[in-house]
């Protein structure tokens, strides 16, 4: 069952924005309010946009089952794996070892009053980025099954 | 005092959107009025300077929740006490 024509097209032009958006969300989660866990849910939130707008086949061609529950576990396996990743460097578990090496998120917090400065704070973007991809595909999967079992009932 | 004014009509409108959702027999109507519930929630959760909880509540309580009661009631009937 699809909706009207004024939906799908208010659906299809949200739809980006609210990806920015949650992808802003994500990306500046150790700099401003949000992070991961609310990046992910907006984007999911989109998602929820386009599935109720269209029906069951037309979603199911652009939003598969199988890339989201492999976002969920790819993005399960980077977070532990960031921490791990710390063994390797001789520190201890979840060791912040990007701080301070110069390298991506790792140049030094400026002093004083300053706007922000996005290439800090070592592998906390990093595990940021992982939960955001993780809550992303795992909330979209969720409201794709309730969707997929009104299909199977056929109405 | 005067600055507490935006929070008592906040809190105001929740009491009345909860006792909207508690009479509506239309499910579809209480589904909207639980939604509101919780953007007003959501409102309420950044005047008290917790802008992190507001995100997470407006996106799962204003819009995955209620996605989720839409697709729900689509499955089932719209009125209450209607069929079986």
């Amino acid at each position: 069952m699809r909706m009207s024509k004024i939906v799908r097209t208010a659906a299809d032009i949200l739809y980006p924005a609210i990806l920015i958006f949650g992808l802003y969300i994500v990306a500046h989660g150790h700099l401003t309010p949000g992070g991961g866990f609310q990046g992910g849910a907006v984007i999911a939130t989109g998602g929820a946009l386009v599935i109720v707008a269209y029906n069951y086949k037309e979603v199911t061609g652009w939003l598969k089952k199988n890339v989201l529950t492999g976002q969920e576990v790819s993005g399960l396996v980077g977070f532990i794996g960031v921490g791990l990743l710390a063994l390797a460097f001789g520190q201890v578990f979840f060791f912040n070892y990007l701080v301070g090496s110069g390298s991506i998120f790792g140049m030094p917090v400026p002093y004083g009053i300053n706007p922000g400065e996005l290439n800090t704070a070592g592998i906390v973007p990093l595990m940021n980025f992982a939960v955001g991809i993780e809550v992303w595909g795992g909330l979209t999967v969720v409201i794709l099954y309730m969707l997929s079992g009104l299909e199977k009932e056929g109405c | 005092m005067i600055e507490q004014i935006p929070q008592i009509l906040v809190l105001l409108g929740l009491i009345v959107s909860a006792v909207l959702t508690f009479h509506f027999k239309d499910l579809l109507a209480a589904t909207l009025a639980a939604g509101l519930f919780s953007f007003l929630i959501s409102l309420e959760f950044y005047i008290l300077q917790a802008p992190d909880v507001a995100i997470s509540q407006a996106a799962i309580g204003a819009g995955l929740t209620t996605a989720i009661f839409i697709i729900a009631i689509r499955a089932t009937k719209r009125f209450e006490g209607e069929g079986s």
